[in-house]
């Protein structure tokens, strides 16, 4: 551990909380149909979208009305990127755009990434440069990037009307919430964050792959693409879906020390800008603050541990000799799936960043990490998505959890749960523990069935059986339950020997028997992005009706410290109850053990 | 129309229309002010060398010659060419490409689990090349007279995420630089002092760690062995 390593960490808390501040404000002003600074330039193409799609924007939609809007919205996209994805080497595709000449994926791997890139996963049973077309990577992937993101964000903002909902039924019109995410929040901070990466090296052409002669006499092909455009929305929409196959460590994608801590920022400044907004819009600033803290707290104690445990180095390190401390000129630590120019400190906290939230970009392999620093993205996706969480769902998701504190704690003092003056009665509480209990379900039981079963082992790399025993290992475990967890948490990033064959070029043949994965994958994204939206929806559809009692003495606060106490508690409970079984049998064994395989 | 006939149409178009602006015409956008703007950086920051495209700045390669076979042709094994660590350059960290290192059109993590038999193994292989090295064939002693395991970086004996990595520690080039001194008849000082000119600083003075970009700081070797600079 270094003093740069920490003060890293600390200057990114510093940073990305003094620019999402000003962005919730701005959000919530952008939600409550208020004149931004950016309406004399959209107002006009704004009013002609609309015509275009042909809506009444002014039409307030109760939640059902809303939820299907969104459903038959995302269904649309579905079809769209899976026609794109299995038509990569049609007629209709000029050579540019296909330089390569790739074919198209089989059906179940285009099933998984389609469901994948709808759904804010990202999760990639394909490595990119070797199988995706340019056209495929923009007017297919990047599509998603954005779309998917803009689903995200406005089942939040929805769920906020709810909770603000003096009478009525309306939570807002869907396709303006749609439109405005993506003109007024997503495009101009994309296209700001693509040229400055820009300026720093990630790539945006269209060349063909560069054939290069070294001096040494060898011969190296360097894949190329337009990568700017799609990195930068990749991490601000939470997507984390590379243009390449190692992602955030290529360094076309993430060529400095400077970019990586510009692409941490970009990946959280949405996520915390929303809890912000959330405090703005209900005129309770201080309960938003209260959230703030509450993952706040959860997300440096996450930092902190991945640090440590990943600057202590890894027991095969030390088995074989090498000395991990810190000395002049190297960082040390576990370097091994770590690029020099990130370190320890800089591919830790990227990790977590990514993993709180949904994007699962990374930057390193979490493979690779110790027992104890993997052991991290797991509690991370263990919480279900709610320390920061993805664009929008960490904002629903966590307001379920404070929604089940306040019912918690309204029990322990014995008084009707209220909040933010409306009661909470039977229904949505039960909506609400629907809501979260469902994603853990879906994990749960695709790794169930994953590791059960023979076609479910087969995905397990070569790496994590042992030789000698002739066993699989705890690390395939680990493995198999990362997938299954990241995937129902639309999270997407892996412990990327699962599964991890590089395609071959021509013909990309192959699933090579890894159909069921695929396919469980597929589905247990889909459920488990789809079903806690429709809940988070109900609860904003039963809450908005409600009306509006003051605040008496018996109410509990819900903007204090003992709130931010009770909250971490009902989540570490509900994520400990569900997971922690599961996560003994693998990181936690080899974290503790130091035991070689 | 019953509303959810209104929604599909709806979708339809709208699908369509963000299609258009955020998968053609924002990449399209993107791409082309980048290509005005920082033509360098958006062509992935190609260095030439008499004319003839070397490599990139940003992506490693292997600095190792073929082996030539018997019949004078280089030697291939299960399809990948043969080949050692040329000792005149500063050698890259390993890397676990698919297809031979550092093969740039399909990046690959090793995915070497931490409490795993194969990465101890891995570990140990590239310790032992890396001593191998570093040692002088004639007399059998280390270049570097200080050099045993232990003071080996990690970044010299661990591959690297993307298989790709530019550059190594400063640690683990003063280390090469006795060999590179020793090969090229070179004074120590001068070669640390080119260490020092192509060594990246942190971004922003705090964000990730120094590294050596190893192409670039080859390339000014080669210039200075010839003289030119």
């Amino acid at each position: 551990m270094t003093f740069a390593g920490w003060f890293t960490i600390a200057a990114f808390v510093v940073v990305v909380s003094a620019l999402a501040f000003p962005l919730g404000t701005y959000m919530a002003n952008v939600y409550s149909g208020e004149r931004v600074f950016l309406s004399p330039i959209f107002s006009g193409f704004e009013r002609l979208l609309y015509r275009i799609v042909r809506v009444d924007e002014e039409r307030q939609q109760d939640w059902k009305s809303y939820a299907k809007s969104l459903i038959i919205f995302s269904l649309a996209g579905w079809l769209f990127l899976y026609f794109v994805l299995r038509t990569q080497d049609a007629f209709f595709v000029p050579h540019a755009l296909n330089p390569l000449g790739y074919h198209s994926a089989p059906a179940d791997v285009t099933f998984n990434t389609v469901s994948s890139f709808m759904t804010n996963t990202n999760w990639q049973f394909y490595s990119g440069e070797t199988t995706m077309t340019y056209l495929s990577q923009m007017i297919g992937l990047t599509v998603q990037n954005w779309l998917s993101a803009g689903v995200g964000i406005v089942v939040a903002v929805a769920l906020v009307r709810g909770i603000i909902g003096r009478s009525g039924k309306g939570i807002g019109n869907f396709w303006q919430d749609m439109v405005r995410t993506i003109l007024y929040v997503l495009a101009p901070l994309s296209i700001i964050g693509a040229l400055v990466l820009a300026s720093q090296g990630v790539i945006a052409n269209f060349s063909d792959y560069l054939t290069v002669h070294t001096i040494t006499g060898l011969n190296q092909t360097i894949a190329m693409g337009p990568v700017a455009g799609q990195e930068a929305i990749k991490e601000l929409g939470t997507n984390g879906g590379g243009f390449f196959n190692t992602n955030s460590a290529h360094p076309f994608e993430n060529p400095t020390q400077f970019t990586n801590f510009f692409e941490m920022l970009l990946v959280l400044i949405i996520p915390a800008a929303l809890i912000f907004m959330y405090g703005r819009m209900t005129g309770n600033r201080r309960q938003g603050y209260a959230i703030y803290g509450t993952v706040m707290i959860m997300f440096l104690g996450a930092v902190v541990v991945a640090y440590i445990a990943e600057a202590h180095g890894s027991p095969a390190q030390h088995a074989a000799g090498l000395h991990t401390a810190v000395v002049s000129g190297s960082g040390g630590g576990n370097m091994e799936g770590k690029e020099q120019r990130f370190g320890i400190a800089g591919s830790a906290l990227f990790d977590v960043i990514t993993t709180v939230t949904s994007c699962g970009a990374v930057n390193s392999a979490i493979e690779s990490f110790t027992g104890i620093g993997g052991a991290v993205p797991f509690a991370n996706l263990s919480a279900s998505e709610v320390i920061f969480g993805g664009v929008g769902t960490g904002l629903y998701s966590i307001l379920l959890y404070v929604l089940l504190a306040v019912f918690i704690g309204g029990l322990m003092v014995g008084r009707t749960p209220e909040w933010l003056g409306k009661k909470l009665e039977a229904r949505e509480i039960k909506l609400a523990g629907l809501g979260i209990l469902i994603t853990p379900l879906a994990a749960l039981f695709c790794t169930a069935l994953a590791v059960a079963t023979r076609a479910g082992r087969m995905s397990i790399s070569e790496a994590a059986t042992s030789a000698k025993l002739g066993i699989h290992t705890p690390q395939a475990f680990s493995e198999s339950f990362y997938a299954y967890l990241s995937q129902a948490n639309n999270n997407g990033s892996a412990f990327a020997g699962y599964t991890g064959f590089i395609q071959p070029n021509a013909g990309n043949l192959g699933s090579h028997g890894i159909t069921l994965a695929t396919v469980l994958g597929g589905f247990d994204m889909v459920l488990a992005r789809y079903a806690p939206i429709l809940f988070a929806l109900a609860v904003a559809g039963a809450l908005a009706g409600k009306r509006v009692t003051p605040a008496g003495l018996g109410t509990m606060r819900t903007d204090n410290g003992t709130f931010v106490v009770l909250l971490i508690g009902v989540i570490v409970l509900v994520g400990a109850l569900t997971f922690f079984p599961a996560l003994l049998l693998g990181p936690i064994v080899q974290g503790l053990t130091g035991h070689l395989y | 129309m019953k509303p959810w006939q209104r929604d599909t149409i709806t979708s339809i178009l709208a699908v369509i229309v963000f299609a258009v602006l955020t998968g053609l015409l924002y990449p399209l956008a993107i791409t082309g002010i980048s290509q005005v703007a920082f033509p360098g950086d958006a062509n992935g920051q190609q260095i030439h060398l008499d004319g003839k495209l070397i490599g990139s700045k940003l992506i490693g390669q292997s600095f190792a010659s073929p082996v030539l076979g018997k019949n004078g042709k280089p030697e291939e094994k299960e399809g990948e060419l043969v080949t050692e660590p040329d000792p005149r350059y500063f050698q890259s960290r390993p890397s676990a490409t698919e297809g031979g290192a550092y093969n740039a059109a399909a990046s690959t993590f090793s995915n070497h689990g931490p409490n795993s038999v194969k990465t101890r193994e891995a570990d140990e292989e590239n310790i032992k090349a890396y001593l191998e090295l570093n040692k002088n064939p004639a007399t059998k002693a280390e270049y570097d007279p200080g050099l045993t395991v232990a003071r080996i970086p990690v970044d010299a004996a661990n591959s690297s995420a993307s298989g790709l990595d530019p550059e190594i520690s400063k640690a683990n080039a003063w280390i090469q630089a006795y060999r590179i001194a020793a090969v090229r008849h070179l004074p120590l000082a001068s070669v640390d002092s080119l260490i020092a000119r192509y060594t990246s600083g942190r971004g922003l003075g705090f964000s990730g760690e120094e590294g050596v970009n190893v192409l670039e700081l080859n390339l000014a070797l080669d210039r200075v062995t010839a003289g030119t600079s």
